[in-house]
């Protein structure tokens, strides 16, 4: 697949909890073709503290507004720094990036933890595309960081976790009620911590049930030329930003 | 006026002085979205080693003020998946094709270059005796001049093309290590690779990289890179490839000042994948405003006030 580097216009960049935020970008020309899952890199300028690009999920692509959306997670000073970027700044991508999941056209379930969320979402809309049925499990640590419920509930059942019991089922996502019968989805696809990406790979496993995890590895290019953020997998050190992020769990030495 | 970009190296012929560093370039292929590889001066691809290496584990990257620590350890297949699988896609490009040849012995960096010896559209090697990220070898080689100069005379008496040597800037004076290289047959010395580094999180008090230390590269070192470019320019009369920070047509024209023939461009292609083509127009914009008709006219140009 073709790779761009390309500036984008902020259009919108919202607030959605103390520790997400919500970027929109814009550029005048179409959009590539950009599957689930895929990546953007982005640089980050008028930041002195920060030297990389930050590789980030992407979230949701509207072809016709040729926008896209980045869910982002305020993690150390670049990202911070996004999330004061005001409307109409540039922002310069390198995308799309990496592999995207394999679309199922059965029962899917899709299980985000915290930032794990942002390359579900548009998941979600391409399997509905797909013909797929959707049932998304959202963990969070408690209500008031919960977000995403309506935009999922567009698209399938939804089912929430959060460690306090303040919303949902109490525990970790892996807890919920729903595993007891996990043996009638096709697919799972999961993105978050992982710990807990690894716990689902078990339960996948047990099931044998296919699983894709997207991986969050440090980065530097993002095009497979520096070799830093290397994953074991069976056939050894493979880039996450080029064989990845999405991995079947078969595929991968330590799930 | 038109600039004339090309500089030499011995008998051969750069386009214009613009190479990629080795590790930071992929085999090139990688940036052909971005760009079109045949503008560049040259490509200097990944270090590459007698057998298959599976590098160092995760976490092998720390972003660290204007630059980053990497501690990649030499991952590639090994130079016979180089030779059939790689070459065949990358010999068509019509710049120059540079190998970085890296080992852990005498006999593996001469099996390498042997071995890349026999291929007719890689007209030169770049010997890695500076990797600080490797267990044995490596850097070993780079940091005592007998043991530079007996690497360098082994490689030299089985390679017949253009011999690069890599020098790492973690010695004491790297003009003797640059003087016990040329001693040793080779035609270019390339400088600096990167510098021996360490990032610490206090928060989890563990080091950030699986390998505790690692090799430091970005604009961070690019002051210490000119000033050893400097001091080896003075202490041999082989051409010398700067590079160390290089992200500007500016830092570039620095590097060329200081004695540099030409230069290469590392880390600064993961910020900008078409970084090399802007230094290559602001390169040549700059030898407009300065009426350069020769780049290599620039070489060792600095002026130096000498009546205090």
């Amino acid at each position: 697949m073709k790779k761009y580097v390309q500036d984008f216009t902020v259009i919108a960049n919202e607030k959605v909890n103390s520790d997400y935020f919500m970027l929109t970008l814009q550029q005048e020309a179409p959009l590539p073709e950009i599957r689930a899952g895929q990546f953007v890199e982005v640089r980050i300028d008028q930041a002195p503290d920060t030297f990389l690009r930050r590789p980030i999920s992407i979230h949701d692509v509207d072809f016709v507004q040729h926008q896209l959306r980045l869910l982002v997670k305020i993690n150390g000073t670049g990202t911070k720094h996004l999330s004061r970027i005001s409307n109409g700044t540039p922002l310069n991508l390198v995308y799309p990036l990496g592999n995207g999941f394999t679309l199922t056209t059965g029962r899917a379930l899709l299980i985000g933890g915290g930032c794990g969320l942002a390359p579900l979402y548009y998941l979600a809309k391409q399997l509905k595309q797909n013909g797929a049925s959707i049932t998304t499990i959202i963990g969070t640590r408690c209500q008031s960081m919960l977000f995403g419920l309506d935009q999922f509930q567009s698209l399938g059942d939804v089912l929430v976790t959060t460690e306090d019991g303040s919303c949902g089922e109490q525990g970790f996502v892996t807890q919920h009620s729903i595993f007891q019968q996990i043996e009638t989805f096709n697919f799972l696809y999961s993105c978050g911590p992982e710990p807990m990406m690894k716990a689902i790979a078990k339960v996948a496993r047990q099931h044998q049930i296919p699983c894709e995890v997207s991986l969050e590895n440090m980065m530097a290019c993002g095009i497979g030329a520096c070799l830093c953020c290397v994953t074991e997998t069976n056939s050894g050190h493979q880039c996450v930003c080029t064989q990845g992020p999405v991995f079947n769990i078969n595929d991968l030495k330590n799930y | 006026m038109i600039t004339d970009l090309n500089v030499s190296i011995q008998q051969l012929s750069f386009k214009n002085p613009v190479l990629t560093a080795s590790g930071t370039f992929g085999y090139g292929i990688e940036f052909e979205y971005f760009i079109d590889i045949n503008r560049l001066g040259g490509i200097i691809v990944k270090g590459t080693t007698g057998q298959h290496r599976e590098g160092n584990r995760y976490p092998r990257m720390a972003e660290t003020p204007s630059g980053m620590l990497n501690a990649v350890g030499l991952q590639n297949k090994g130079v016979d998946v180089f030779i059939n699988d790689i070459y065949p896609k990358i010999q068509h490009y019509d710049t120059n094709i540079i190998v970085n040849v890296s080992g852990s012995s005498i006999e593996e960096y001469v099996a390498v270059a042997e071995k890349i010896d026999t291929l007719n559209q890689i007209p030169a090697i770049e010997l890695n005796i500076s990797c600080p990220n490797v267990k044995q070898g490596g850097m070993a080689f780079g940091t005592q001049c007998a043991a530079a100069e007996k690497v360098v005379r082994a490689v030299r008496d089985v390679y017949h093309k253009t011999l690069i040597v890599k020098l790492t800037p973690n010695v004491t004076n790297i003009a003797e290590i640059a003087q016990a290289v040329e001693n040793g047959g080779a035609d270019a010395v390339s400088l600096i690779n990167t510098m021996l580094g360490m990032s610490i999180d206090a928060e989890t008090r563990r080091p950030r990289l699986s390998t505790i230390t690692g090799g430091l590269s970005g604009p961070a070192v690019k002051p210490v890179a000119l000033r050893m470019v400097w001091q080896v320019y003075h202490a041999v009369k082989i051409p010398i490839i700067g590079l160390g920070g290089i992200t500007s047509a500016t830092d570039a024209i620095e590097f060329m000042l200081a004695g540099a023939t030409a230069i290469e461009i590392g880390t600064a292609n993961f910020l900008d994948p078409q970084i090399t083509l802007k230094v290559i127009e602001g390169m040549e914009n700059y030898c407009q405003r300065h009426h350069v008709e020769h780049i290599k006219d620039l070489t060792g140009a600095l002026l130096i006030e000498t009546n205090h």
